[in-house]
């Protein structure tokens, strides 16, 4: 198993972690958290397979950059909505889902 | 709702499958490193992660930071209007935080500017610089000294749009020349590159900032108590 492969699994690892987490909790602060955590180990699978052979692919490299930038401004985003939505309700959880 | 248990096995047994599905993957084809490093001479610069993020795929750049700006208009849009009108500061920072910062930023600015540069043939870049620009952004929003600093609004406005405008400006400049978008004339590549580079590195700096700053202060939604 070469390292860039155990990037790749780690990267699975994480990201069925973050789908647990975001389908678990309902605390919107947690899910953008979980989703975080799955858009980690995205990039790390990206990053993983990208170098298994002897010379890098640059290509997903270069996807992941673009992909990270993308991710924190997301988060950015997601957050100020939470915090609209709980300005506006009370509460920082979707409808339906009860806080725990 | 499901039982916890079961939804944690459901997800294990997907990362079980992913990590199947890699393991069985053929061997990679190794055509497009390949290609990149045949083409790298047309970029007009030398490392194969510049060439791939402004040459030979600028598309997906060029998207990106609309992205970005369109986060900062969402975030702008929907902040609650109390945001960052200077009586949400923090409190003042102790000494050493003041003495830090009138060390460190000055330093951070310093190293944005060789990262960009360093971009053109090792690992940097302009999101790389832009990314140190807002963490010096950071910390002097942290220390209570940005908004002094913050342009007014109508340059701030233009700071977010540099970028993304000088971007689609050469892209769509090359097609009224006679080329094909997103590409550049060759002898002038590395140039062009540069110029881009730069007016991206100051609008992803100012656009993170303005990410951070335009959150509303911890005292304006008090106490979340649920875990």
């Amino acid at each position: 198993m070469s390292a860039g492969l155990i990037y790749a699994v780690t990267g699975a690892a994480l990201f069925s972690l973050g789908l647990y987490g975001l389908i678990v909790h309902a605390h919107l602060v947690r899910k953008i958290l979980a989703f975080n955590i799955m858009g980690s180990g995205t990039f790390l699978v990206l990053v993983g397979l990208a170098q298994r052979a002897d010379n890098m692919d640059p290509v997903p490299h270069a996807l992941v950059l673009t992909g990270i930038v993308v991710a924190v401004s997301a988060t950015a985003f997601a957050l100020i909505l939470a915090r609209r939505l709980y300005a506006a309700s009370g509460r920082c959880a979707l409808p339906g889902e009860e806080e725990r | 709702m499901m039982p916890r248990v079961l939804i944690g096995v459901l997800a294990a047994a997907l990362g079980a499958l992913l990590v199947w599905t890699m393991l069985g993957l053929p061997a990679p084809s190794g055509r497009l490193p390949a290609l990149v490093a045949a083409r790298m001479g047309e970029s007009g610069v030398t490392h194969d992660v510049t060439a791939v993020l402004l040459n030979f795929r600028g598309y997906d750049t060029l998207l990106e930071i609309g992205v970005l700006l369109l986060a900062v208009l969402g975030v702008l849009a929907v902040r609650l209007a109390a945001a960052d009108t200077g009586g949400t500061l923090p409190p003042p920072p102790g000494a050493l935080l003041r003495a830090f910062t009138n060390l460190v930023v000055p330093l951070m600015v310093l190293v944005a500017g060789y990262l960009l540069w360093a971009g053109a043939h090792r690992p940097g870049g302009a999101f790389q610089a832009g990314a140190v620009l807002a963490a010096a952004g950071v910390l002097l929003r942290l220390s209570g000294r940005l908004p002094a600093l913050l342009p007014p609004r109508f340059w701030l406005r233009a700071g977010l749009l540099l970028g993304f405008a000088v971007f689609l400006g050469v892209a769509l400049g090359m097609t009224v020349i006679g080329g094909a978008l997103l590409e550049y004339p060759e002898p002038r590549a590395g140039a062009w590159i540069t110029l881009i580079e730069t007016a991206l590195t100051i609008s992803i700096g100012l656009i993170l900032i303005s990410l951070f700053v335009g959150a509303p202060a911890p005292g304006g939604a008090r106490g979340e108590t649920d875990a």
